[in-house]
């Protein structure tokens, strides 16, 4: 399997990626860590005629702390993610739910960034993002905006991103140690999640997002407003899968994703200690 | 890039997988591929002293970089390097296509954990599937190489 | 002290470590072309046309051929099956599953052949599509019309009106045993050179080199004499499903003769997964009737065989499963009938214990349903039935003849090893505490049949050289069983040399000059035979070497390997050392011999798994705690490598209990054709293994050895499959079908407790 020919070039900068984005248009790909779109281009799933590569901007490749949140570069790998002491300290979630994407090989090479644009809702990081209430930074020809994670997702495979932007950082609020949760169900370790859940407690509410059960990654809404509402962590997440209607595929049907979100987010919560 | 130390400089597709740059481009065929969907590790090599799967890397991306592949493992001299030894004690191979990337991915297992239970050991190459040894023996050559204590049960 | 019995490390080894095997994709080929073969993507379709136009101007391309530029004769299937289920070279007419090549395209490069392959237009009129392996039996949709029948071949062992007749209880389930993958790490790869003197090299990735020289001269007309085939040099992994000769790889020394190139064809693992021939693949009713008491007395199995869209070596295995039926019990009567079909799926073969693991899997699965029916503990079920250990030569009412067993002692090590009354203890304080993680414990004791059916045979010669260097020849060949070593062992035992001093050469077919190849966990006890016994007659020539140089007759020699010197009976200070005997040898006829072996059985390894698992009780999910082994495959020549091949076929059996599953949609797209989609299992599903050996060697061969290489897969998969179930049993639960995934354990508690 390999892929279809395309164009490549290497961008030297952020604003050239967004100046080659502008000239190639719906033809062009951003490359960052290449694990979600080269495998696609091997099967010819994906067949972009141009490839603009953005793996060696490195000074995207960072985790800082900017006071009330932590700021992270979108060429930040995986691995970075799952090792980083701020995070630990800070957001463990996200480095908790870093260190299960894939396998050791996919977290070397893939990206915050570049997962997070590809959007697919089976994968763990876009879910995280979405429970955190976490802001996305988007670069363009006239620019930098700022894309709240709510606002991001918005159809299978689809985001709030332009044809000519970029994402060039993903800010979390910090939470330190209070009560969170990632709960991951896979037939083989190194698969997509079934289904899962990522739960954090933040100033008093809880942020709950869920995998792989909805045509993007999608806040388990109910649930949010039930605990709101004084309700307990059992009833709340007997709400998980109201409205939601996953597609069934070989690993699972419709009614057995729904049973696991609501079991899942049980147990979501209960590790978060609601 | 360096591959294995060596400096190589070759003009190339764009779409020329690391994978198949460094089999037939450069020649090292001790690199396998197994799949095309980064499932199962036999393509597993170093870049930067890191594994990565190269068939999910172009060779365009790794350019300026660092490769090690199984070909490179051992001494210059020949002594094998403390993972070859302890897959070779410990049986940690069969027919032999899985070793490579096995092996590669279990040195750098080590390196970011060098000393892992043998759940750690598990889950750290749950990218390599072997369909030879039921990975008893590979786990165990990995937790010997790192030197901690034999999984349980094991062999009679 | 001999060598045999001894943990002896791989000679192998060094080089897969250091600079990787060579297999067949590793070959560096001068001048060679790339072949691609396009695949249909219709499960059952009339091809209408194909257009080749543009794939035929695309860059790089040498030739496009279809079938109307293939002048062989088709494939007739094996002369036990329906003779008009023929398969063409490249589908014609009509194609019948998808994956089934339709064209073939060769370029200067591999790249070059995916891109023109995409550029092949295939018009395809859709057949009405069968998938269903039971609906085939009596369907109107036909495969080959011309067939008149979807049934490939028949079984039928008894017809009695009266079966159960004195029968307590009968329980009856239908079992599906899935179809399943082998998926060898090293896909399908085969290259092909003619040389100037009008010979022809084809490098396989096969099982046995033998065969495919064997069918490159039956299909291409080549004279046998003109042909070299050479097994790998190495071969990743096979497991069955590389017995077989493919269409795919059998046409190459026909394609590069008419290209005028050295060719190489390596499929991707998406075409693997449905090229590569799958396992199992039955549907079976089973049967069991007996008394309250747990005296199990009648026994009937009846098996749908799917055959997939050609009748290959997997539409013949219920022949197998009927052979090893009612497994380690002595049970008075035994019916089997089977019907093998064909669907618009990839073709079965053989796949790990091929038609054994069926029939332990049937028949441990009715033994734990048939002691949940009259509330008897599965241990104490089995104890009442198995086959007493004086019993033995032991012949089945299906006709097989055991040669040598101790069942109850294996049954009795296993629940000692696993800490059977504990295990039993600590699930009963689950149970009543409420607790989610509910312990199942399961059982299998297993007998299969090795080197079998008929009697073992193989080629093996040994040569001592000039230089003291040993050349052994085997007719058996590696995929990573570690023959050169095995075979290294015994003839350092019999000879006394070093095993550095050994060469053990295999699957190359100009140099030996005949073989059956590595299956059926027959190379050991066949291949080991041949070449122990041609080392013998290599000793007896050195002998009567020997007798020359100390005037005393042959037989009057004594050769003791330890300190390798001939001396005469009862005078070992006047002695001759094996150079001084090796060098008068040399000068005269040399010493080598060749062997045809043919033994006088088949051989019947056996032994007890016992598995414990946990079932998240909320999801269904199932998590492999232990996996108890005692094994018994005779006298173990190396315990390191039967280890080995202990693990690998223990994988297996999880996988298939647990995780791996081919499946198909309705219109027969395989949805499971990659290693991403297909649930291959990894080390993280995994424990660590326990295993004991136990060594009751077969009077059949001079080794004393049976084989090891598929019992693993035979024993475990039962005893996962039945640990799941006794984990929900108290819930109400009967059976489950393989893989037990956890949504199906988690509907099979739902249906139970609602």
């Amino acid at each position: 399997m390999i892929p279809a020919s395309f164009d490549y070039k290497r961008a030297e900068s952020v604003d050239e990626a967004i100046a080659l984005l502008g000239e190639h248009g719906d033809e062009a790909k951003l490359l960052a860590g290449g694990h979600s779109l080269l495998p696609l281009m091997k099967l010819r799933l994906a067949t972009p005629s141009f490839l603009i590569d953005v793996g060696r901007l490195k000074d995207l490749s960072y985790i800082r702390d900017a006071g009330d949140h932590i700021a992270i570069g979108a060429l930040t790998r995986h691995r970075d993610v799952e090792i980083s002491d701020l995070l630990a300290a800070e957001v463990p979630l996200l480095a908790r739910a870093a260190s299960t994407v894939g396998d050791p090989q996919v977290r070397h090479r893939g990206t915050l960034g570049g997962t997070l644009a590809h959007a697919d809702p089976a994968s763990d990081l876009p879910a995280v993002i979405l429970a955190l209430g976490g802001t996305l930074v988007a670069q363009g020809p006239g620019g930098s905006r700022e894309i709240a994670a709510t606002d991001f997702f918005q159809g299978f495979l689809e985001t709030a991103l332009a044809e000519d932007e970029m994402i060039t950082e993903v800010r979390v609020p910090k939470f330190g140690g209070k009560g969170w949760s990632f709960q991951k169900f896979t037939r083989r370790s190194q698969d997509w999640a079934i289904v899962g859940v990522a739960a954090v407690v933040a100033n008093g509410s809880t942020g709950i997002a869920l995998v792989n059960m909805a045509s993007t990654p999608v806040r388990a809404s109910g649930v949010e407003s039930a605990l709101a509402g004084g309700a307990s962590a059992t009833d709340a997440a007997a709400q998980a899968a109201d409205g939601l209607e996953p597609g069934a595929d070989l690993n699972a049907s419709t009614e057995y994703r729904q049973h696991l979100a609501r079991v899942l987010v049980r147990r979501a919560l209960e590790e978060a200690g609601v | 890039m360096t591959v294995n130390g060596s400096q190589q400089e070759h003009e190339v597709e764009p779409r020329l997988l690391l994978v198949h740059y460094i089999r037939e481009v450069v020649g090292l065929t001790g690199t396998n591929i197994g799949c095309d969907t980064s499932s199962c590790g036999a393509c597993t090599v170093h870049i930067d002293g890191e594994s990565v799967k190269s068939c999910t890397v172009l060779a365009v991306q790794a350019d300026g970089s660092s490769i090690k592949t199984i070909e490179g493992l051992a001494d210059p001299d020949g002594t094998m390097h403390p993972m070859q030894e302890a897959f070779r004690e410990n049986h940690g191979l069969q027919c032999g296509y899985c070793t490579p990337g096995m092996v590669m991915a279990a040195v750098s297992l080590l390196e970011e954990q060098p000393h892992p239970t043998e759940a750690e050991v598990r889950e750290g190459l749950e990218g390599n599937l072997c369909r030879c040894t039921g990975y008893h023996n590979i786990v165990k050559a990995v937790l010997a190489a790192a030197g901690s204590a034999a999984p349980s049960g094991g062999a009679s | 002290m001999s060598i045999l019995g001894n943990r002896v490390l791989r000679k192998e080894d060094p080089k897969f470590l250091t600079v990787g095997g060579s297999y067949v994709d590793d070959l560096k080929l001068e001048g060679a072309a790339h072949v691609t073969y396009v695949r249909s993507t219709m499960a059952h379709a009339r091809i209408l046309s194909i257009d080749v136009d543009e794939a035929r101007s695309a860059p790089g391309v040498l030739a496009v051929l279809t079938a109307a530029d293939i002048d062989l004769a088709p494939i007739a299937p094996n002369g036990m099956m329906n003779s008009a289920m023929v398969q063409q070279w490249l589908a014609s007419d009509i194609t019948r599953f998808v994956g089934e090549a339709v064209a073939i395209v060769i370029t200067e490069e591999r790249y070059q052949g995916t891109d023109a392959a995409e550029l092949v237009f295939v018009d395809y009129e859709p057949l009405p599509v069968l998938i269903d392996q039971e609906a085939a039996v009596g369907s109107e949709v036909q495969l080959f019309p011309e067939a008149g029948t979807n049934v490939s071949m028949k079984i039928d062992f008894g017809e009695d009106p009266d079966f159960f007749a004195g029968c307590d209880v009968v329980v009856r389930q239908r079992i599906v045993n899935q179809r399943v993958a082998p998926c060898p790490l090293e896909v399908r790869a085969a290259a092909c050179r003619w040389s100037d003197d009008g010979r022809v090299t084809q490098w396989a990735s096969t099982q046995g080199a033998h065969s495919v020289k064997g069918d490159i001269a039956k299909y291409l007309g080549i004279e046998p004499e003109d042909i070299r085939v050479i097994a790998g040099p190495d071969v990743g992994g096979g497991f069955g499903a590389k017995i077989g000769v493919y269409t795919e790889e059998l046409l190459l020394p026909w394609l590069s003769k008419r290209v005028g190139r050295p060719l190489k064809w390596v499929e991707t693992r998406s075409e693997s997964m449905v090229n590569l021939g799958h396992g199992r693949g039955q549907v079976q009713h089973a049967e069991i009737g007996g008394t309250r008491d747990g005296r199990v007395l009648a026994y009937r199995l009846d098996v749908v065989q799917d055959g997939g869209a050609y009748p290959k070596m997997g539409s013949i295995l219920p022949f197998m499963t009927r052979t090893m039926l009612g497994g380690v019990y002595d049970i008075p009567k035994m019916e089997f009938h089977s019907r093998s079909v064909v669907t618009n799926t990839t073709p079965t073969v053989a796949y790990r214990g091929a038609g054994r693991p069926e029939a332990t899997a049937a028949i441990e699965r009715a033994m734990d349903l048939y002691a949940a029916e009259i509330g008897m503990d599965p241990v104490e079920v089995r104890r009442k039935n198995l086959i007493a250990k004086d019993a033995f030569p032991f012949t089945t009412p299906v006709g097989t003849t055991y040669d040598i067993g101790d069942y109850d002692r294996a049954l009795d090590l296993v629940l000692e090893a696993a800490g059977y009354t504990d295990l039993r203890a600590e699930q009963q304080r689950r149970r009543e505490s409420g607790d989610r993680r509910l312990l199942g414990i399961g059982l299998s004791v297993y007998v299969e049949i090795t080197a079998g059916p008929g009697s073992p045979r193989e080629f093996g010669a040994v040569e001592v050289k000039p230089d003291g260097k040993v050349i052994v020849r085997t007719g058996s060949s590696s995929h990573g069983q570690g023959h050169a070593t095995a075979f290294s062992m015994l003839v350092a035992d019999r000879l006394g040399v070093e095993l550095d001093d050994v060469e053990v050469i295999h699957g190359d077919t100009d140099i030996v000059p005949r073989g059956q190849g590595t299956m059926g966990s027959r190379s050991l006890q066949a291949g080991g035979t041949a070449i122990v016994r041609a080392a013998d007659q290599v000793v007896n020539m050195a002998k009567s070497v020997a007798a020359d140089l100390l005037e005393a007759s042959a037989e009057d020699i004594v050769f003791d390997p330890a300190d390798r010197q001939f001396h005469v009976a009862g005078t070992p200070a006047v002695a001759k050392t094996w150079d001084e005997v090796a060098t008068v040898a040399h000068q005269g006829e040399g010493l080598a011999a060749e062997i045809d072996y043919k033994g006088a059985g088949a051989t019947f390894p056996f032994g007890a798994h016992l598995v414990v698992v946990e079932v998240d009780r909320d999801t269904g999910k199932v998590e492999v705690k232990r996996i108890v082994a005692v094994d018994d495959a005779g006298r173990i020549l190396n315990p390191l490598l039967a280890d080995g091949q202990v693990h690998g076929g223990l994988a297996q059996g999880v996988a298939q209990a647990l995780l791996e599953e081919v499946l198909y949609d309705e219109d027969g797209n395989p949805v499971t054709s990659n290693l991403a989609d297909y649930a291959f299992i990894s080390a993280a599903e995994l424990p660590s293994f326990e295993r004991t050996q136990m060594e009751t060697p077969t009077p059949l061969n001079d080794l004393g050895a049976k084989g090891i290489g598929e019992s693993g897969t035979i024993g475990s998969t039962p005893a996962v499959h039945n640990a799941v179930i006794d984990a929900v049993a108290h819930l109400g639960v009967r059976h489950i079908d393989m893989p037990c995934t956890a949504e199906k354990v988690w509907r099979a508690i739902g249906d139970a407790t609602t």
